[in-house]
């Protein structure tokens, strides 16, 4: 081992040497997500309850521990409880009255308490839990075949079906069919080993031994890859992550995000480690280009090109910046790693310092996540007093260190001339392109810009290889996204599934599928910058070109789900007052254009509109796309513009019939109460914030149309269906 | 217009200003500086804009030029409790629209104002991306998730601790 590789030990042994409370030494942990959404969900509390509990049985062999966000956004906040030689569980909306319950049963008693696990897809507890690998459809196919094959099996060899629970996941890391033959990988807990087979013999053979002999059949047993092995140790049998593959999400929610230590045991900074042992820088460069990864942050630009401009071009001075605008409303995959692994981050920027020869990177983050800041601050000044950043690292050559920016609340600050400009302290507006960043950037220095997904995959990268990360995801978009599921969806929360994974799968297999059994209408991923792909594009598989081609964008990951009930008229001027609120006002196509199609929508949806304006929109929305200096105003019609393509007729009712069929547009409906069904109740009238409906008790009441302004109260309140939206 | 430093910033900002000045790329902390002058005071007055210009040697134009350009920051004083309904996409298809009415007819006051005793300030914000528990509204800081229009008395009350 070398000098620096030497150096890094004695750094991981100072730190991990009283790591009593990781996950690998301790007997029992309790973990407690901590991230903003796990906060506003009653988290705090949740701890604050374990603490005390904790506190009075006097235990010394219980931890608990805080992580990020876990992604079951719809059931927080999360509790893991990790009992030495049990399936992990977790649970889900704890409060604090359900937290005495788990301590006594689980914890102290060793019995999970089923009804409040999450999903209570575990609700039979299970011998054993064998998931088949997949990767893409085809595979599944396969995949399906072998797990049919293995039911078979199991009936001949007298085990009995209950129990085990079988099913197909995600790709395991594993490379399911196609290597070699037709072989597919299996996982079976507890005993989390992996098999990897072709033959119905040797299936036949593992049954026997396995279940059977109860002994482990090492000769057919396969390599996994660690990192999600251990995703999958930590997270037991939850059907939401069986279909993921976590690798920028793979510490969210199972390490302590204020910890180094934490970070490190669990294969941090090895990476930086090795490639400074190893110094050379191009060696770096070299796997970001094999491994085929594409800039996360929306145009998909393939990032290991853009480091190789940065370092051909001879300016000694260089950058590195971390992209955490996360603008997009609705998107909050960023906030999540931020707040959950900030050390990724940081991890990833110093490799891409040391790759293109910067010592300086800056993170420019939105003021709006005040504990993200938090906790980037922290993580930075930890990894300072570890030697991990600052001069000479390692007791190497390289000297690195990292400022946080904050940015103001602009949303077109994400555009990277813009970004640049803020963090010299100026109004963000942006620049025409070339010179790119790599060319003149901050300062007038070479400037490499990513996101944070982006950041956060380069440690995957070059601590697993190239290749291994260029199997996974589709030929010409490598690796895998995360997407924010949010809207009329079941199971809102972040996805992490490789790429040309579907829809279809991301919506019903992962997310359970449209809220309250209601119809699917469509699907907007990329926000204000994307568009909307309708119901029946749902088997599109994302990747950059396959989205671009139905009319949308990957864009930052927002995906938001639609049912019958949402106007897509609305949605549309949503957007765009959206776009236009942030427009900077630099370029006329975009100042104006966007106010102009905002007016014609806004007369659309009060009744107003008129027939030529559809045409208008379309001409209007082109030209604005054509003539735009920045991304901003590039994309800002495509909300509108896809929209019109697949939903044209629901714009010619608002025109032509002046009616919203989804009587959304509060303008062109009105609420009316039946007499006929009206009991009298008078609860209308107290939900009312106007005072708008008049009647006494038990005689039918009445809306005053001009007094009312349509918030639907009356509508929701009423209990025997007597107000009526017309 | 003469600025008396010592009275219209507090004695840490001034502090802080003058480590940012001795950095490398000083006024590149112009953004970090008034966010704390904002922190600090609630808004950024004339004066406050003024001060920072001068001892930043920048153009007291420019300072106002960033402070108006990002919509973080605000010219004008805010009332005691700040209300802010998120209007990121999930929020609105699951009907911030229609709590941000509720709270408009329940105070009386239009987004950017300020109830006339100084008590509440109604804003929308850009996504705060907690958007599985949509609609989300902050009072004072504090997130409430899921929030109907029928549910706004009572946070109004709750927050004047009634």
């Amino acid at each position: 081992m070398g000098k620096i590789l030497d150096a890094f030990m004695a750094v991981k042994k100072r730190l991990l040497d009283d790591a009593a409370n990781t996950l690998s030494s301790a007997p029992i942990i309790i973990q407690v997500g901590s991230a903003t959404c796990e906060n506003a969900a009653g988290a705090q509390e949740v701890r604050r309850e374990f603490e005390k509990l904790l506190l009075a049985s006097g235990r010394a062999d219980i931890f608990i521990k805080q992580t990020g966000c876990t992604g079951r956004c719809s059931r927080e906040p999360i509790v893991g409880v990790y009992l030495p030689d049990q399936f992990p569980i977790k649970y889900e909306k704890v409060t604090v009255e359900k937290v005495q319950q788990i301590f006594q049963q689980h914890i102290l008693g060793g019995q999970p308490v089923v009804p409040l696990i999450l999903d209570k897809k575990t609700s039979r507890m299970y011998s054993w839990v064998v998931t088949f690998a997949s990767l893409s459809t085809v595979e599944t196919d396969s995949a399906s075949r072998w797990n049919e094959k293995f039911k078979e099996h199991l009936k001949i060899h007298g085990v009995p079906e209950e129990t085990i629970r079988s099913f197909i996941g995600g790709c395991l890391g594993l490379y399911p069919a196609g290597k070699e033959g037709n072989k597919v990988g299996m996982l079976v807990f507890p005993e989390k080993v992996v098999y990897e087979f072709g033959t119905e013999e040797d299936l036949a053979r593992i049954i026997q031994s396995h279940f059977k002999d109860r002994k482990t059949l090492t000769s057919m047993q396969a390599e996994i890859d660690p990192l999600i092995k251990r995703f999958i140790t930590l997270y037991g049998d939850v059907a939401f992550f069986n279909k993921q593959t976590r690798l920028t999400l793979r510490n969210s929610g199972i390490i302590d995000p204020e910890s180094l230590k934490d970070y490190v045991a669990n294969d941090g900074f090895e990476a930086l480690a090795r490639v400074l042992e190893n110094g050379q820088p191009q060696a770096v460069i070299q796997a970001v280009i094999l491994s085929g990864l594409r800039g996360r942050g929306g145009a998909g630009f393939p990032t290991g090109s853009k480091w190789q401009s940065a370092v051909d071009n001879p300016d000694p001075v260089k950058y590195v910046v971390c992209n955490a605008d996360e603008g997009d409303p609705g998107a909050y995959m960023d906030r999540s790693t931020l707040e959950g692994d900030p050390f990724s981050i940081i991890h990833g920027m110093a490799l891409g310092a040391f790759a293109i020869g910067a010592s300086k990177g800056y993170i420019y983050v939105r003021a709006e996540y005040p504990l993200a800041i938090r906790r980037l601050e922290y993580a930075i000044r930890q990894c300072e007093d570890a030697g991990l950043l600052g001069k000479n690292i390692l007791g190497s050559d390289f000297s690195f260190e990292i400022e946080l920016r904050l940015g103001a609340g602009a949303f077109v600050c994400g555009e990277e001339t813009a970004l640049m400009l803020s963090i010299t302290g100026r109004r963000g507006q942006p620049m025409i392109r070339p010179p790119y960043p790599t060319e003149r950037g901050l300062w007038g220095h070479p400037t490499v810009i990513n996101n944070v997904e982006t950041w956060s995959n380069i440690p995957v990268i070059i601590r697993h290889g190239a290749e291994w990360f260029a199997r996974i995801g589709t030929e010409k978009s490598k690796g895998t996204k995360v997407f924010a599921l949010a809207g009329k969806i079941v199971n809102s929360g972040l996805v992490e599934v490789p790429m040309g994974t579907t829809l279809r799968e991301i919506i019903y297999d992962i997310g359970g599928g449209v809220e309250k059994g209601r119809t699917l209408k469509a699907v907007q991923t990329g926000g204000p910058s994307g568009g909307c792909i309708p119901a029946d594009l749902i088997d599109t598989p994302v990747d950059y070109d396959s989205l671009a081609a139905v009319g949308s964008i990957m864009g930052s990951g927002g995906m938001i789900v639609l049912d019958d009930e949402d106007c897509m008229v609305a949605m549309a001027k949503f957007f765009l007052e959206f776009t236009q609120d942030e427009s900077c006002g630099k370029c006329v196509p975009c100042r104006e254009g966007t106010l102009r199609m905002l007016e014609i929508l806004e007369r659309i949806t009060a009744g107003q509109g008129m027939p030529e304006d559809l045409d208008k929109l379309e001409r209007l929305g082109n030209l604005i796309k054509k003539t735009s200096l920045c991304g901003l105003g590039q994309s800002a019609p495509n909300p509108v513009l896809s929209a019109l393509r697949y939903f044209r007729s629901e714009f010619e009712a608002h025109v032509l019939e002046k009616c919203c069929p989804t009587r959304k547009c509060s303008k062109l409906i009105r609420y009316e109460i039946n007499p006929e069904k009206c009991i009298g109740c008078t609860l209308c009238a107290r939900q009312c914030p106007v005072n708008c409906i008049e009647g006494t008790a038990r005689k039918p009441h009445l809306v005053i149309q001009e007094r009312c302004i349509k918030c639907g109260n009356c509508f929701a309140a009423c209990k025997f269906e007597a107000v009526d939206r017309v | 217009m003469d600025v008396n430093l010592e009275t219209t910033l507090d004695k840490e900002i001034i502090e802080f200003i003058a480590a940012c000045m001795q950095r490398e790329h000083p006024r590149s902390y112009l953004i970090s500086v008034l966010g704390k002058v904002q922190e600090k005071y609630g808004y950024l007055s004339r004066q406050h804009m003024h001060a920072v210009a001068h001892i930043m040697r920048i153009p007291t134009s420019r300072v106002y030029g960033v402070a108006t350009f990002y919509h973080f920051f605000r010219l004008r004083p805010r009332g005691k409790h700040q209300i802010s309904i998120c209007m990121g996409t999930a929020c609105f298809v699951k009907g911030a629209d229609r709590v941000l009415e509720a709270f408009k007819s329940e105070l009386g006051i239009d987004i950017g104002e300020t109830t006339k005793d100084g008590i509440f300030s109604l804003d929308n914000t850009r996504c705060l991306g907690v958007c599985g528990l949509a609609p989300v509204v902050t009072i004072n800081n504090q997130v409430y998730s899921q929030v109907t229009p029928q549910q706004v008395p009572e946070l109004i009350n709750k927050t004047l601790g009634r």
